[in-house]
């Protein structure tokens, strides 16, 4: 009896340890190339995730409808980290090591990438990572298909400074890296295009923060000096809603206040009646708006696979599917899976993206894009109202930041340095 | 009949606004609109006369060009004068301004279905259906809704409706035209309502201070600003006190000076509204717990998941009023309370009779089964609904804002502090006077000598949870009007729940609604000057010092059945 009973707990432990950690199917019985997915399913960044864990699913399934990569079809590897910073580290780990896969596309957070790193850099496999980002890295084995500081943060201030004549600025963030960085790169930018020190206000919120009254107060209260006024906001996923719904209430127009965000996208307005958010504005490389053929053939085949009309796209989607048709290219190209052949390879290949041009990766390991900036509409849409004219190379280190502005990342030989100094001559010259 | 909106049958007296228009155009359109006038109420075919060539070549260049053209284009519109373009760029401000493709002809369009339904933008006349795919959008941006605001304001200075007069003169208040001193001049002398009149004038002041007016009426200017003292006169003033002559300079920064006294009066004001509003939330989040953990002394660690099902039993009550009687949707958060109470009270009485009844006097075990409950209901919440923020509405009359003095209130917080304080009075009330509030304090303070007296204690314990679950399913429905309603909802409550509860003294009804509002206007006193951030910590620090000093909280319980 006792027996039977430990046999059964036994199996029912191995029956959640493989749910847990791969719903590959059947065992496959062809030789197939395997490709990790890293995104929590579970946790608090769920809300953001699941989408781009479905986003690759579909993405592999195409490909494999095309005929699958080198011959052989393609066979997704998902795991679910929780919105666990170190159970990532644990998870890529067994993504590599364990299922053998050839490349991971995941993360979100900053925090959740830095966990990684190491693994990634000891096991030396690929990880794409699709995420806008704060920038100061560049890492051999790893791929920035988000956006950098420059591609996203810089322009938008631009277009606030150039087409709303704007002059004092507050920058508002949830208290963690990303817009930590980013705002000290924006402030550093704003004084270095002449704005006062008692211009800028600076006001970071926890996670999740929900009672914004005061902050949206005191917004309005900085806004009556006399000079235009805008929000740049770095405030992240699910304290956006609470804070736009304050905004709405407290009677804070985009006429007079416009709110730049960097975090919320097309996903994070499906919680929201958007009416009264009309103008303010949100800084991408893309919007599901977008109106190109290639981006229409995306939306459809989305909708289609998720059997849900509504769902929308999002920007880090795209950076996924840029992402993984480099990594298809690159592998093509190479003619192998390898690693150190992928890296090789990958360095210049140039793949479509969905608002109608190329995306190259550049030698800093980051991707050429073009930046929009779109205007909230009633439906949950952004509108474009502004556009760079060609497309923007990330920028892995900041020009406008001390430690970083000397530095240079370049992957391919012989320099091979993620971090190579150009005053000094010398790899390694600061961060990571 | 034809479509007409209600805005445009107005019309006919905004041709009065006639005034620095060449007199030619100005006796043009009043004849027109006498006529358009007469026209309302017989609509027919008749109506493509009205539309003047002129007006006609200027709307329909409104679909040309970049942003700046047609920021021009509007500046146009707006110097005919003519109240026939009022339509037209409120469209266009509304993003509903299309051009059709078959014949450049500039229309208004109203999403309907599939297709959009096709207006004159200067007539009102139905032009039928298209498809999206004929229409090319007319973008509007941030710059040119304040363009059109601006001129809306100048067009609509004498409408007859007072309503409109008043957004006419706030939007040139915040346009700051000096083209606008003589328009205003007029529309004050013929202004009755005498707030309005006082709106204009201060219209009339920020006008001034743009032109190039002499000094001393610039200086009679600033007083009216002062006189109004709010945030939008501090800005205009300081504006002003930014490189002005010295006399200007003098007068605008004592204006400034005492705004900002004032202000600072308001600011109070302002830190004890949100103090109390916060406190409010805060409350009803810990009512419940205040029960469960308490009252019965359940560490109950689901808790926030409670209110979590409550939010997403009104998003799907919600929903149900959407698709079977949307015209009663002002109504579907009152359907929604009863049921969020059964969702969140059942849950509430099956963890109790499955998990907790089981668990009595190991607090620890009790504390890692209700976490390993609240993960089982994310995940279910998130297999069910999935991950995503839902949309959940906010009836009309929980939306929007009023001003008392200078504190602006919005209504879904006063809503919810006034809802809190009904459901804490309630409650107590239920607890004090009821067969079951006498059972419940019976059983809390001795459970053997209850049962010996012929009390179900089970039963009652299963009461006591499911009403502890039902309150904060409650309080769901009232912060899915504030917050987004996602699985991970509950979770930024429960901290802040077992806080107030602990803080407040456990046990104690009363302590709850005095920690709730001591840790809420704390809270906000601290922010402006430490930051959210800080501020969380510190009221942290307190309390943890504080319990130090009162284990018990503020209001201790005192007996024997505490110290038992």
């Amino acid at each position: 009896m006792k027996n039977h009973r430990s046999g059964s707990i036994a199996a029912l432990a191995l029956g959640a340890l493989m749910a847990s950690t791969a719903f590959t199917g059947a065992f496959a019985q062809e030789e197939t190339i395997k490709v990790g997915i890293l995104h929590s399913l579970s946790g608090t960044m769920a809300i953001s995730e699941t989408t781009l864990k479905d986003a690759m699913l579909m993405l592999i399934e195409e490909q494999n409808k095309k005929g699958g990569l080198l011959g052989k079809k393609l066979e997704a590897v998902v795991v679910d980290p929780a919105s666990d910073w170190p159970l990532f580290a644990e998870k890529a780990r067994e993504l590599v090591q364990v299922n053998g896969v050839s490349a991971v596309f995941g993360c979100w957070t900053s925090v959740s990438r830095k966990s990684v790193l190491p693994v990634f850099e000891e096991l030396n496999s690929l990880l794409f990572y699709p995420v806008q980002y704060e920038g100061e890295e560049s890492q051999r084995n790893v791929f920035y298909t988000g956006a950098a500081p420059n591609q996203q943060a810089v322009p938008a201030v631009d277009y606030l400074m150039n087409e709303e004549g704007v002059e004092r600025w507050v920058l508002a963030g949830t208290d963690y890296v990303y817009p930590r960085t980013t705002n000290k790169i924006l402030e550093a930018y704003l004084k270095s295009k002449g704005v006062a020190e008692e211009d800028i206000m600076i006001n970071y919120t926890p996670f999740g923060h929900s009672d914004w009254q005061t902050i949206v107060s005191d917004i309005k209260a900085f806004g009556s000096a006399g000079k235009k006024t805008a929000v740049v906001s770095t405030i992240n996923g699910d304290a956006n809603v609470p804070f736009y719904k304050e905004l709405g209430n407290a009677g804070i127009k985009a006429e007079d206040i416009p709110v730049v965000a960097f975090s919320v996208g097309e996903e994070e307005l499906a919680g929201l009646d958007t009416g009264p958010l009309v103008g303010h504005l949100a800084a991408w490389n893309y919007f599901q708006s977008v109106d190109t053929p290639a981006n229409a053939e995306f939306i459809s085949a989305w909708k289609a696979y998720i059997g849900d009309d509504k769902r929308v796209t999002n920007d880090p989607m795209e950076a996924h599917y840029i992402g993984f048709n480099m990594w298809v290219k690159a592998v093509e190209k190479a003619g192998s899976t390898d690693p150190d052949a992928v890296i090789d390879a990958i360095v210049g290949v140039s793949v479509p993206n969905l608002t109608g041009g190329y995306s190259a990766m550049m030698p800093n390991h980051h991707i050429t894009k073009p930046v929009l900036i779109g205007e909230i509409q009633d439906d949950g849409q952004f509108e474009t109202v502004w556009e760079t004219s060609g497309l923007v190379v990330g920028d892995a280190w900041s020009d406008y930041l001390d430690g970083s502005k000397d530095l240079i990342a370049d992957w391919r030989k012989p320099l091979s340095c993620g971090n190579f100094n150009t005053v000094t001559g010398k790899c390694g010259g600061s961060g990571s | 009949m034809m479509l007409i909106p209600p805005r445009f049958r107005r019309s006919p007296a905004r041709s009065r606004l006639t005034q620095h228009v060449p007199r030619v155009a100005a006796a043009w359109s009043a004849v027109l609109f006498l006529l358009l006038a007469a026209l309302v109420a017989p609509a027919g075919p008749a109506f493509s006369q009205a539309a003047d060539p002129a007006t006609r070549e200027l709307v329909n260049a409104l679909g040309k060009g970049s942003f700046s053209d047609t920021e021009k284009q509007i500046g146009r519109l707006a110097e005919t004068g003519n109240p026939a373009v009022v339509m037209a760029l409120e469209a266009l401000s509304e993003g509903d301004l299309y051009v059709r493709k078959s014949d450049a002809l500039v229309v208004i369009g109203k999403r309907a279905g599939g297709a959009y339904a096709l207006t004159d933008p200067l007539t009102g006349e139905n032009l039928g259906t298209q498809s999206g795919g004929a229409l090319d959008k007319i973008r509007v941006n941030n710059r040119l809704r304040r363009t059109i605001r601006a001129a809306l304001g100048g067009l609509t200075l004498r409408a007859a409706d007072a309503t409109t007069r008043r957004q006419a003169a706030e939007a040139i208040f915040k346009a700051r035209d000096a083209d606008a001193v003589p328009a205003l001049d007029a529309a004050i002398a013929a202004e009755t309502d005498t707030s309005v009149a006082r709106l204009m004038r201060e219209a009339r002041a920020a006008a001034v201070l743009a032109s190039d007016s002499p000094t001393e009426e610039k200086i009679a200017a600033i007083d009216t600003l002062a006189e109004r003292g709010d945030r939008d006169a501090l800005s205009l003033l300081t504006a002003v006190t930014n490189g002005a002559q010295a006399e200007l300079h003098e007068a605008a920064s004592a204006a400034t000076a005492r705004i900002q006294k004032l202000q600072a009066a308001w600011d109070t004001a302002r830190n004890i509204w949100f103090g109390l509003s916060l406190g409010s939330v805060l409350l009803l989040a810990a009512i419940g717990l205040a029960i469960t953990f308490g009252v019965m002394g359940v560490i109950n660690m689901a808790h926030g998941e409670m209110v979590m099902l409550g939010a997403y039993t009104t998003f799907v009550i919600q929903n149900l009023f959407r698709t079977l009687a949307p015209e009663f949707f002002d109504y579907s958060l009152l359907v929604a309370l009863p049921a969020a109470f059964l969702v969140a009270g059942l849950v509430g009485v099956g963890i109790e009779r499955g998990i907790i009844r089981f668990l009595h006097n190991r607090p620890l075990e009790t504390l890692l089964a209700t976490w390993g409950v609240s993960l089982v209901l994310q995940q279910a919440v998130r297999s069910i609904f999935g991950p995503t923020n839902q949309e959940v509405g906010n009836p009309a009359f929980m939306s929007g804002a009023f001003e008392i003095g200078q504190l602006t209130i919005t209504y879904n917080r006063l809503w919810i502090l006034v809802f809190a304080l009904v459901v804490f009075a309630t409650l107590l009330i239920a607890m004090k006077f009821t067969r079951f509030g006498l059972n419940v304090r019976a059983v809390t303070q001795n459970r053997r000598m209850a049962a010996s007296m012929g009390i179900r204690t089970p039963w009652v314990d299963a009461l006591t949870f499911g009403l502890g679950s039902g309150i904060a399913g409650i309080a769901g429905v009232a912060l899915s009007q504030i917050d987004n309603v996602s699985p991970n909802l509950g979770q930024s409550y429960i901290i802040d729940s077992f806080m107030v509860v602990v803080f407040g003294g456990v046990g104690n009804l009363w302590g709850t609604l005095l920690g709730a509002m001591t840790l809420g206007i704390a809270n906000k006193f601290l922010e402006p000057f430490a930051g959210a951030v800080l501020a969380k910590i510190l009221v942290l620090v307190f309390i943890i010092l504080f319990i130090q000093k009162r284990p018990r909280g503020l209001f201790a319980q005192k007996g024997r059945a505490v110290e038992s």
